[in-house]
């Protein structure tokens, strides 16, 4: 492991003790008191409060859970068909491959948020439509590396021999191409995580994605916005939780986005 | 031009997503359509079923939904996107006016990132492992990590409304384009800096700028006759993958600084539930961002003789 992987590990390790430690400090990221509202941290709030008086560390502790959450099952929805279908294509070719690739393409002509955000026009504030969005919009980038490598290694001479003594498909994925794909693999996940991350909370800070009072970072900062003033920390808390989520996982990733 | 014609069936291919798309939701997601959409129009205490059944009526809810599939698309041959539900006006009308400012937008903000990005780039490139290829991409790294929103609203707190220096947001003269632009340019910059930079450095280490370099060019006029070009096709073509950034940054972007042009109006659509400009403003995105694909083809293919020569 490279230094900088180690620092998104740690960073994004960091990040999963404070969603999942919060729920020790005992407050409900819900609970307003009015008589407390944006107090600067210190006392029986160890991060401050925010307009209505409701606990930051509870809230924004809530929000890591809910990001982590949606991060993983999104990038999880889009990775599993992605890869399983770009392993298939690979191993059969012919008009199912063909027809796979056109799906892709048809897929990539449109921009991934703009998926989401047609998705959640029926249904604004659930989640159903940012993972369907989201999955249907990663999907293609995990079917191409696992198609395109796998592709590459059935070309081997090795492969071709396993295939003439007879060895079947399960063989040839088990011990050609999933060592092949499964580290382009792993870095892909990473970026659709850290995508998925980002695009949670751009939704709800432009009021189409999860709503107030769900504590999600992006919502915060929409309501913490008009008191930038009175609690700069208030806002500026979120911003520096997405970015170091974001940022762990792209350096866990490793390499660069090609 | 096979490219091109790709882009012209990628074209059609956004149409017939963004219109069955809208349609699958429709027909998927638990609960009646009609209800919610009246439900959202007029306030979940005054609707009630005859508000629904007009809704029904007014969107052709009530017919099958392979005719509704086919009427949209015959409308779409017509350039007829039907008429804004919250405002009433043709949609296609609204779009033109709108169409006007996401390309001014844009327009500033690629200029402003490839006045940043580039240069960059090419400077680290030249010398790569040094101390400013290091801090550029420290510095490039941690913007990648930075949605476009938070960049946004650091640039308005501090450039707008601690020193004053721009108008917060909304559109008028040169000045309102500045910070949305320059949000957006940022994003790209961080990106394109560093294809630059990999790009330059690819061709410093070549056998042909060695050469240029041992046949007494200096290292300014080797970079300029043998270099700029050869390093400039990845970074063009990286250009356009970088479009989808900058497509989904207009969304965000237009809706915190209140600029009037197509990303607004999706959102503002998708919060009134108004179909039609959902619709015509999801396929004007899509289409734009083929258009651009295409024109990053043709600059591709300007730039690189090899490609010329084997033209199919």
């Amino acid at each position: 492991m490279s230094r900088k992987r180690l620092l998104g590990g740690a960073l994004l390790a960091a990040v999963i003790a404070f969603a999942l430690l919060g729920p020790l400090h005992g407050a409900d990221p819900l609970r307003q008191n009015l008589s407390d509202t944006l107090l600067p941290p210190g006392g029986a709030y160890p991060l401050g409060t925010d307009h209505l008086g409701r606990d930051l560390l509870a809230r924004l502790s809530a929000g890591a859970r809910l990001s982590f959450g949606f991060a993983l099952l999104a990038a999880l929805a889009a990775a599993v068909p992605g890869i399983l279908l770009g392993l298939v294509a690979a191993l059969r070719g012919g008009v199912l491959e063909r027809l796979l690739l056109g799906l892709a393409d048809a897929v990539q002509a449109l921009p991934g948020l703009l998926l989401v955000v047609l998705f959640t026009a029926f249904a604004p504030g659930e989640f159903l439509p940012l993972y369907l969005g989201l999955a249907l919009s990663l999907w293609v980038e995990f079917f191409r590396i696992a198609r395109n490598g796998a592709a590459a290694v059935m070309a081997r001479p090795q492969v071709q021999a396993a295939r003439l003594l007879g060895f079947g498909a399960g063989h040839i994925l088990r011990r050609h191409l999933w060592p092949e794909v499964a580290p382009l693999a792993a870095t892909l996940f990473a970026f659709a995580a850290g995508t998925a991350v980002t695009t949670i909370a751009a939704l709800a800070f432009i009021g189409v994605g999860a709503r107030p009072p769900v504590p999600e970072w992006g919502s915060m900062m929409t309501e913490l916005l008009p008191y930038y003033a009175e609690a700069p920390l208030a806002l500026l808390l979120p911003a520096i939780l997405i970015f170091i989520t974001v940022l762990g996982l792209h350096l866990l990733a490793g390499r660069e986005r090609a | 031009m096979r490219a091109l014609g790709g882009r012209a069936v990628q074209a059609l291919l956004v149409a017939l997503l963004v219109g069955t798309a809208c349609f699958m939701m429709v027909r998927l997601l638990p609960g009646d359509m009609a209800y919610r959409i009246a439900a959202s129009r007029y306030g979940y205490d005054l609707v009630d079923s005859a508000a629904a059944d007009a809704v029904r009526q007014e969107l052709g809810l009530d017919r099958p939904w392979l005719l509704q599939l086919g009427a949209w698309f015959a409308d779409l041959a017509q350039l007829d996107l039907g008429v804004s539900l919250a405002s009433g006006e043709a949609v296609l009308d609204l779009l033109s006016v709108q169409l006007g400012h996401t390309l001014l937008l844009s327009v500033v903000a690629l200029a402003f990132s490839l006045l940043l990005g580039p240069p960059l780039g090419v400077l680290t490139g030249l010398r790569p492992g040094g101390w400013l290829d290091g801090g550029a991409l420290a510095l490039a790294t941690a913007l990648r990590a930075v949605p476009a929103f938070v960049i946004g609203i650091a640039l308005m707190l501090v450039l707008a409304v601690e020193w004053d220096w721009l108008p917060v947001a909304g559109v008028g003269g040169w000045r309102e384009v500045i910070l949305p632009a320059l949000t957006l340019a940022l994003g790209l910059a961080a990106a394109s800096s560093r294809v630059t930079r990999d790009a330059v450095a690819a061709v410093v280490a070549s056998p042909y700028f060695a050469f240029a370099r041992m046949k007494g060019l200096s290292d300014a006029s080797a970079f300029r006759r043998h270099g700029l070009r050869n390093a400039s096709i990845p970074v063009v073509a990286y250009l356009g993958l970088q479009l989808v950034t900058l497509i989904e940054g207009v969304v965000v972007v237009e809706s915190l600084f209140a600029w009037p042009g197509i990303g607004h109006a999706l959102v503002h659509a998708v919060l009134g539930r108004d179909i039609p400009m959902v619709q015509g403003t999801a396929l004007l995105m899509g289409l734009l961002f083929v258009g651009l694909n295409a024109a990053t083809d043709l600059a591709c293919w300007a730039l690189d003789p090899r490609r010329q020569g084997a033209r199919a």
